[in-house]
């Protein structure tokens, strides 16, 4: 790449990371307005221990459930000779389709008794583990064969070889995930909040509700902020620095399955627990609720806001938030796989913080930004869809890595040689091989803001309602019935989306 | 593979063309000329009061949904440039907020004398247009009406501990401790949440209390009344094992909590919002009250309440200034016991 194309790339990272740490920067100045001794008394008192036991835990008993269930199903599913493998793949990517807060929603309607850590966990892992699964299944079902046999044939034992040839090219994919997962439970608000599970998170939108803008919603926010930084620097460890590009595929060649044998039906079983719980359950349950909305007559006593209508913001908003992430993810993730320096390291990382704080921490910012410095686009759609962007853009960062990954500057370079100009070589070479990971991306950011909460109450222009929102004021007062139809249209709308990520994780390696 | 991935693709996006067409009637963007309404009022009754409203006077109208507090430091903030024109509330303290902060224009006259003088606060810079009683829920099964408390006050003693609950996190409960602190002083409403902290169950809303209480979780909980009627009058899925207990006699128990209208200093709108309120306190917006299921009390003179209700006059409520509910002297004492 030519020098000046090179800084003007280094430019726009920069320019994104500041744009993605601008509300944390607010946040920050907010809860350091206070005096040092009332910022202390504040965050040493027992309740807030509390809260960082309760949510420490969480994270502690999902993200290890996550990466179990995750990697477990992913290898039974491509390298083993289980039965219907080309079903399970879909079903169990499939739960990405229905949003947690849906999903707890379903469960807390048949089962009222489950709250507290049990139901917290179970919703999560149900709902999150496909983020572990889907990148490790991507790369385990094209894995080469070959160091396997090498290692053993080099002496080691069946566990040792793929210990020690396989595990390492899952690390990148599995800790990504569990990355995902770690910081979404960190923002998590609506299961936790229906399960009556206390976090940072429902602490800081109950400081929120009582007294909107204060130092004591911020001061958590810093503190949930430290302890997303936590996780991104164990996620850095866990990584490894294996590289997963390969240039030519040589002769490369698939593994055996392993045969299950007598454990093929404690595995099947296994499986269908958990699409029964991550999917059937919630999906079905939906869909009885719904039944019952389209079969009672219209007794109503709350008037909600039009289906169609809310669809429509939520689909046009979604749509604006993942073209703007991913054009905004892109000069981070391309310096970051052209060259993996520790600045760059960092430009990329900073985008990741402020995705692991509640959605409203980041609407409060914006609306104290734009309050006072720019008037003319408060309450305006734009802002609610920068307020998106700068919550996934993570999941388009991710993505966007792998694709360039995928597209390693070799063959690039090598179009250069044989005479194509940068532009040319870019479209012709790398933007077809990177393609679906941008797809995937955008799907990904797509699907996180049609069914983004508490940053979309607080950003949405007057008069504006999404399916998450209607859904939310509908839930909030047990009316079951009355939520369906938003419930379905969520899952309903996720659902290509969610068929499209299956199908490109498929071709991505 | 890439027929698919196209298939896809106008799959979704017909979807959004769909969902465009189907929006295409109505409007989700602001619109400058409609009155704007920010409302933590519930949904169905703001929606009504402005389609009443629309009908009567050709005015339109655009709401903006939210809670108490966080609605009413959300106008704070946005100070003079508030796109507000309206304020409505559940319960009074955030307005009193608001006025506080000197951005409310006084109500008209004639609109403040269709409510009784008890009924608005003494400065005219907003007014009642609706009212709750605190009540305390009770599952018959899971204790007995002789051992119920005589007073709010009793619910802090050891023996009611795990024996009761409240949305203690919400606008509608810390106006109850509003009240108990306007009428009981710092100290007696101190060591009350002391004992609130240690007793009860903390759900998220005066729904989520009923329902545990219904369901056996926990044997009272502390509400406003038009919740349990509301769905009384409907499936009983939630307050059919249940009944009510009034504290009267003054008692903090007692306590009835104004919903509040006030009209916006800076309103781009001043004119209609003034109509507006003049609306709801009509008749013909008492009336929404008394017959759309709200179950909330009227509160203009003359006005009837829905007859499923004992009548405001018969709750024997504790006489409070609505000026002296400090929601953030509570939210305060709040923290200070560890419950916020």
């Amino acid at each position: 790449m030519p020098a000046s194309s090179k800084q003007l790339v280094t430019a726009a990272a920069i320019l994104v990371a500041a744009v993605t740490l601008l509300p944390i920067a607010v946040v920050a100045a907010d809860g350091m307005a206070a005096s040092p001794r009332a910022v202390l008394d504040y965050l040493l008192r027992p309740h807030i221990g509390e809260l960082l036991g309760n949510t420490v835990v969480l994270v502690l008993v999902t993200v290890p459930a996550c990466l179990v269930l995750g990697v477990g199903a992913a290898w039974l599913v491509e390298r083993t000779d289980l039965a219907f493998a080309g079903v399970w793949r879909v079903a169990l990517g499939a739960p990405l389709a229905v949003p947690a807060f849906v999903a707890s929603y379903a469960w807390i309607s048949i089962w009222p008794g489950l709250d507290g850590l049990g139901g917290a966990a179970l919703v999560t892992t149900a709902a999150y583990f496909p983020f572990v699964y889907l990148p490790v299944a991507a790369i385990l079902r094209d894995l080469d064969a070959s160091p396997v046999e090498d290692a053993r044939a080099l002496g080691a034992t069946p566990f040792a070889a793929w210990w020690r040839t396989v595990l390492p090219r899952l690390r990148p994919a599995a800790s990504g995930g569990a990355l995902l997962v770690a910081l979404h439970l960190l923002a998590e608000f609506g299961v936790l909040e229906m399960m009556r599970y206390q976090t940072f998170t429902t602490a800081i939108l109950v400081q929120y509700e009582v007294s909107f803008n204060s130092h004591r919603g911020s001061l958590l926010a810093l503190v949930l902020t430290l302890l997303c930084l936590t996780v991104l620097t164990f996620e850095h460890l866990l990584r490894g620095t294996a590289r997963t590009s390969r240039v030519g595929r040589g002769v490369h060649r698939r593994a055996d399955p392993v045969r299950l044998g007598r454990w093929s039906p404690i595995a099947t079983t296994a499986l269908g627990l958990v699409v029964v719980i991550a999917l059937v359950v919630p999906v079905t349950t939906v869909g009885r609720w719904l039944l019952a909305h389209l079969t009672t007559p219209d007794t109503d006593a709350f008037p909600r806001p039009s289906l169609l209508l809310t669809t429509g913001s939520s689909v046009s908003l979604a749509l604006a938030a993942a073209a703007l992430a991913t054009a905004m993810a892109f000069p981070g993730a391309w310096l970051l796989s052209r060259r993996r320096t520790g600045w760059t390291m960092l430009l990329e990382r900073a985008t990741y913080v402020a995705s692991s704080l509640p959605g409203a921490v980041i609407g409060l910012a914006m609306i104290t930004l734009t309050v006072s410095y720019l008037p003319g686009i408060y309450q305006s759609p734009f802002i609610l869809v920068l307020g998106y962007t700068i919550l996934f853009i993570p999941r388009a960062m991710i993505s966007l890595r792998a694709g360039l990954a995928a597209a390693p500057p070799e063959l690039g370079e090598a179009a250069r040689s044989l005479g194509t100009g940068p532009v040319g070589a870019f479209r012709r070479v790398v933007l077809p091989l990177m393609l679906p990971s941008v797809l995937t991306g955008a799907a990904l950011v797509a699907i996180a803001a049609a069914t983004e909460l508490t940053a979309t109450l607080l950003l949405a222009p007057t008069g504006t309602s999404t399916l998450a929102t209607a859904f939310w004021a509908a839930s909030d007062e047990f009316d079951y019935v009355g939520a369906a139809p938003y419930a379905a249209m969520m899952i309903l709308l996720s659902a290509p989306l969610t068929v499209l990520m299956l199908r490109q994780s498929g071709i991505e390696q | 593979m890439r027929r698919r991935t196209l298939i896809t693709t106008a799959l979704t996006s017909s979807v959004l063309a769909l969902s465009a067409c189907g929006g295409a009637g109505e409007s989700y963007s602001p619109d400058p000329d409609a009155l704007q309404i920010y409302s933590s009022q519930h949904d169905n009754l703001t929606q009504a009061w402005a389609e009443g409203f629309e009908e009567q006077s050709g005015i339109a109208t655009q709401i903006r949904p939210g809670e108490d507090a966080s609605m009413g430091h959300m106008i704070v903030e946005e100070g003079a440039e508030s796109p507000a024109d309206v304020f409505l509330t559940e319960n009074s303290p955030a307005m009193t907020l608001v006025e506080q902060n000197d951005l409310l224009a006084p109500v008209d006259d004639s609109t403040l004398e269709l409510v009784p003088k008890d009924r608005r606060p003494s400065s005219g810079n907003w007014t009642s247009v609706a009212a709750r009683s605190t009540v305390l829920v009770y599952n018959p099964d899971e204790i007995a009406e002789s051992e119920l408390p005589e007073s709010l006050m009793d619910l802090q003693k050891p023996e009611y501990q795990g024996m009761w609950g409240a949305g203690a996190t919400q606008a509608d409960f810390q106006a109850i401790v509003a009240g108990m602190l306007a009428d009981q002083g710092e100290e007696k409403t101190a060591a009350w949440l002391e004992g609130l902290q240690e007793n009860a169950e903390i759900y998220k809303h005066n729904v989520a209390t009923m329902n545990a209480v219904n369901a056996g979780e926990v044997p009272m909980g502390v509400i406003y009344h038009y919740y349990w009627y509301r769905d009384q009058a409907e499936t009983q899925e939630g307050s059919g094992n249940t009944k009510l207990h009034y504290f009267r006699n003054g008692d903090p128990g007692a306590f009835v909590s104004l919903s509040a209208a006030g009209v916006l200093k800076n309103a781009e709108h001043p004119k209609k919002a003034q109509e507006f309120l003049a609306y709801i306190l009509s008749d013909e917006g008492q009336k929404v009250l008394e017959t759309s299921g709200s179950k909330e009390y009227s509160v203009a003179k003359g006005a009837t309440s829905d007859p499923d209700l004992p009548t405001l006059e018969s709750l024997e409520a504790p006489a409070i200034d609505p000026v002296d509910l400090d929601s953030e002297k509570v939210t305060q004492m709040m923290t200070d016991a560890g419950i916020l």
